[in-house]
């Protein structure tokens, strides 16, 4: 479309050997943390059915295993994707190797580490109860740490770049980079209780820690599950369809509308709450206006494979990250919509936020990230290609199936149970006590069991079918090019 | 596409694509904004919390109660935000104030009502009702689907351990007095202990219960959620509300 746009494609100059050890790394966790997530995942739709499940045991009850479910799918199995693929993703794109050989083990086992740490505590009972932001200060000290090395090892790479201009992609994968370290810092100003007491308490209370929580929880979607995510979109898409980026100045426009507004936009989870009213008017407008930025990478997205559909018969991968791109522009125009007041009156307390939530995670994050996966790991473990192309299919259709299931039985309980808690009575009384509504909830628990079922499954699939990928793998020195200084 | 401007733009933005650094500092600036404008004047402006009578800070009892329910993550299920909707307000009772929760490190107003909104649970059932829904929520209402929570009925609570929480709190600002703060453990003790001579107690924590949560004996952690849960909602005086010339002002 137009002439300044940069591919990923530009023939070699000079022949770069890229640090692709640490990338492995980051895939094979990719995918352990995936099955540890989702199963978490499996087992607490499983408890919501059949709440015997709980066991009667701290260690396994709900209330606990649910942060668990949520760090294991968005920090460990999202987190690992993304660190993963940025590193991928700037090396070939700045034709540079990531500085450091140590940095990048660190950055790994350090991010691994965060990750048990976490893990451990909310099986423990250690949690700030922050949503999103359960992992107590000493752990949120670490990712911190860690973070801050990611940043360097990133921004270390762009720097030594031998490509004039920093692609679309790195825009992406930066912005998270740096708002992330700016939401954890803020979110998690907390007093211990004593150096060695793994409690604390946050510096802010009530309305002000509910502002600052939700200007944390909105953007982690919006700068982790989203723009990290772009990222993946922006460098795969294009490489898998064999297609330049359609619009370069879309690309501009979404990029600089998504990091101004989306930070405006957290009131939405606290729309009738005690938070002022402006300051809930204000979340909402912006709330809407984040359409803008959604719309634009969304159309970017399909317009890139634009005239060449076929291609989404034939070839399953590029399938899953088109379909990736469907479900983006699906959740964000749903998010918008409930951001809306009188509608948030309705969803807000009920599944239909989880369904939403989840059309985004299984739908966007979750395919985006397979496609990605499938695209890197021949390359990585040179091979030619994925071992069964059949069992891409198969993983496709499970978890879209699983998605159908997920997605339709949350909407049909969240607005089930949003009108039942309004329902009066001719007489005036409210008609259903709350428990009747936990009972009317029950036949959707069992199909969203199901589906979560169905999508792990076809994860399962993908993880098989990576690991016999990588068994029939040359060995890695046949596989690389005549090996050359990166500098 | 190829006008004056939108070229300039482009040309523009070329530039700063060719800049790391430039670039990593104009995220920062521009994603801000919006934060600083939302969030800062939360802290400064004065009529974010509206003046209620008859807050006060929890007893150590009910903020090792409060404490368990954090750590149990009950904030996963329940909410404890009434919003001002009419079948709320019958549910619920009174839809939830700023004051209500300004004691609250971290707020607990949860996004999920898997179980009903908490907010104004306190005083709505009795002392053994609460313990014994949390052992065996289904013994009580048989379609249920909460956890059930006896190990807390075994375990017994260190008294100085949350008496170092009072203090921790009276860091992040909580106005607890010295006094307060220095008779945390006795006090945590003393409101479970209905023989206890509670008149310093009562002084200290005005309107606090000061009972048997749940049995006698060495206070428990069911003890603490007991308390936590029976105070829930019931500190700001409502009817001193309406008539306050203060607040027709
Ligand atoms: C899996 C979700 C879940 C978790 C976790 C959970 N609850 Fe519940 N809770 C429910 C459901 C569902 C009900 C409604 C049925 C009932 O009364 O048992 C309920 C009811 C209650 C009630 C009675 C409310 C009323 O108005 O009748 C109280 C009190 C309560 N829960 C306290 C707690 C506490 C304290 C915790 C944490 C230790 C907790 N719950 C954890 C699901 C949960």
């Amino acid at each position: 479309m137009s002439s300044t746009t940069i591919t990923a494609t530009s023939p070699a100059t000079r022949h770069v050997q890229y640090d692709d050890d640490v990338v492995r790394l980051f895939v094979i966790a990719t995918m352990f943390w995936g099955v540890v997530g989702m199963l978490v995942g499996v087992y607490i739709a499983s408890q919501l059915v059949f709440p015997g499940l709980n066991l009667g045991l701290e260690w396994t009850s709900f209330g606990r295993l649910r942060p668990l479910h949520t760090s294991g799918v968005i920090f460990a199995f999202g987190g690992n994707a993304l660190i993963g693929t940025s590193l991928y993703v700037v090396q070939r794109t700045c034709r540079a190797r990531i500085p450091g050989t140590f940095a990048p083990e660190f950055l790994f086992w350090g991010y691994q580490l965060f990750i048990v740490m976490a893990a451990l505590g909310y099986v423990m009972g250690v949690t700030q109860g922050r949503e999103y932001a359960e992992p107590e200060w000493m752990t949120d000290l670490w990712l911190a740490i860690i973070w801050l090395t990611y940043g360097g090892i990133f921004i270390g790479t762009l720097l030594r770049r031998t490509e004039p201009h920093i692609y679309v992609a790195n825009w992406f994968y930066l912005s998270m980079i740096a708002t992330i370290t700016v939401l954890h810092v803020v979110n998690n100003l907390a007093v211990p209780v004593a150096w060695n007491s793994a409690r604390s308490y946050s510096l802010f209370a009530g309305v002000q820690d509910a502002m600052t929580q939700w200007w944390y929880g909105h953007n982690a979607v919006g700068f982790f599950l989203t723009a990290g995510f772009l990222g993946i979109m922006y460098y795969f898409l294009p490489k898998q369809a064999d297609a330049p980026i359609w619009s370069y100045r879309l690309s501009i426009i979404s990029f600089w509308s998504l990091v101004f507004m989306y930070m405006w936009a957290g009131p939405h989870h606290l729309h009738f709450t005690s938070l002022p009213d402006w300051v809930q008017t204000l979340g909402m407008a912006f709330t809407i206006m984040l359409w803008m930025p959604s719309w634009a990478s969304t159309l970017n997205g399909f317009m890139t494979v634009s005239g060449r559909w076929d291609l989404l018969r034939t070839d399953p991968i590029l399938r899953f990250m088109i379909t990736a791109v469907l479900f983006y522009g699906v959740a964000t125009f749903e998010g918008p919509l409930m951001g809306i007041r009188t509608v948030n009156g309705l969803s807000h307390y009920t599944d239909w936020t989880i369904s939403h939530v989840h059309s985004g995670a299984l739908g966007w994050n979750g395919f985006i990230t397979f496609g990605a996966i499938y695209f890197m790991v021949p390359r990585l473990w040179g091979r030619g290609r994925m071992h069964s192309a059949a069992a891409i299919e198969w993983h496709y259709w499970l978890s879209l199936a699983g998605i159908m299931l997920y997605v339709t039985a949350m909407w049909g309980s969240g607005v089930l149970q949003g009108l039942m808690w309004r329902a009066y009575t001719e007489l005036g009384f409210l008609r259903y006590s709350f428990v009747e509504s936990v009972v009317a909830s029950r036949p959707y628990y069992v199909i969203r069991m199901l589906g979560g079922l169905l999508y792990l499954s076809g994860f399962l699939v993908m993880v098989w079918n990576v690991v016999r990928t990588v068994q029939e793998a040359a060995p890695f020195a046949a596989a690389q090019p005549a090996p050359a200084p990166a500098e | 596409m190829a006008q004056g401007p939108s070229r300039r733009f482009a040309a523009l933005h070329g530039r700063i694509e060719r800049r790391a650094i430039v670039f990593v500092l104009a995220i920062l600036g521009v994603c801000s904004v919006g934060g600083l404008v939302e969030i800062a004047p939360l802290f400064a402006l004065d009529n974010v919390i509206e003046p209620v009578r008859g807050m006060r800070p929890y007893t150590p009892l009910e903020l090792a109660g409060r404490s368990i329910y954090v750590r149990e993550g009950c904030y996963t299920c329940h909410s404890q935000q009434i919003r001002p909707f009419r079948d709320e307000v019958e549910r619920y009772g009174a839809y939830s104030l700023a004051a209500e929760s300004a004691f609250d490190h971290p707020f607990q107003w949860g996004s999920k009502r898997t179980g009903p909104d908490l907010a104004r649970i306190g005083n709505r059932y009795s002392d053994e009702w609460h313990a014994r829904h949390l052992a065996a929520p289904r013994s009580l209402v048989p379609e249920s689907i909460m956890p059930s929570y006896a190990f807390l009925a075994t375990r017994l609570l260190n008294p100085a351990e949350y008496a170092r929480h009072v203090a921790t709190n009276r860091t992040v600002g909580v106005p607890y007095t010295p006094d307060q703060i220095a008779q945390a453990a006795t006090d945590l003790v003393t409101q479970n202990d209905p023989d206890a001579d509670g008149a310093a107690f009562a002084a200290r924590y005005p309107n606090a219960a000061q009972r048997a949560f749940a049995g006698p004996g060495r206070p428990t952690e069911m003890t603490a959620l007991v308390a936590y849960l029976q105070m829930l909602g019931t500190l700001v005086e409502f009817d001193w509300r309406a008539p306050d010339p203060a607040l027709l002002r």
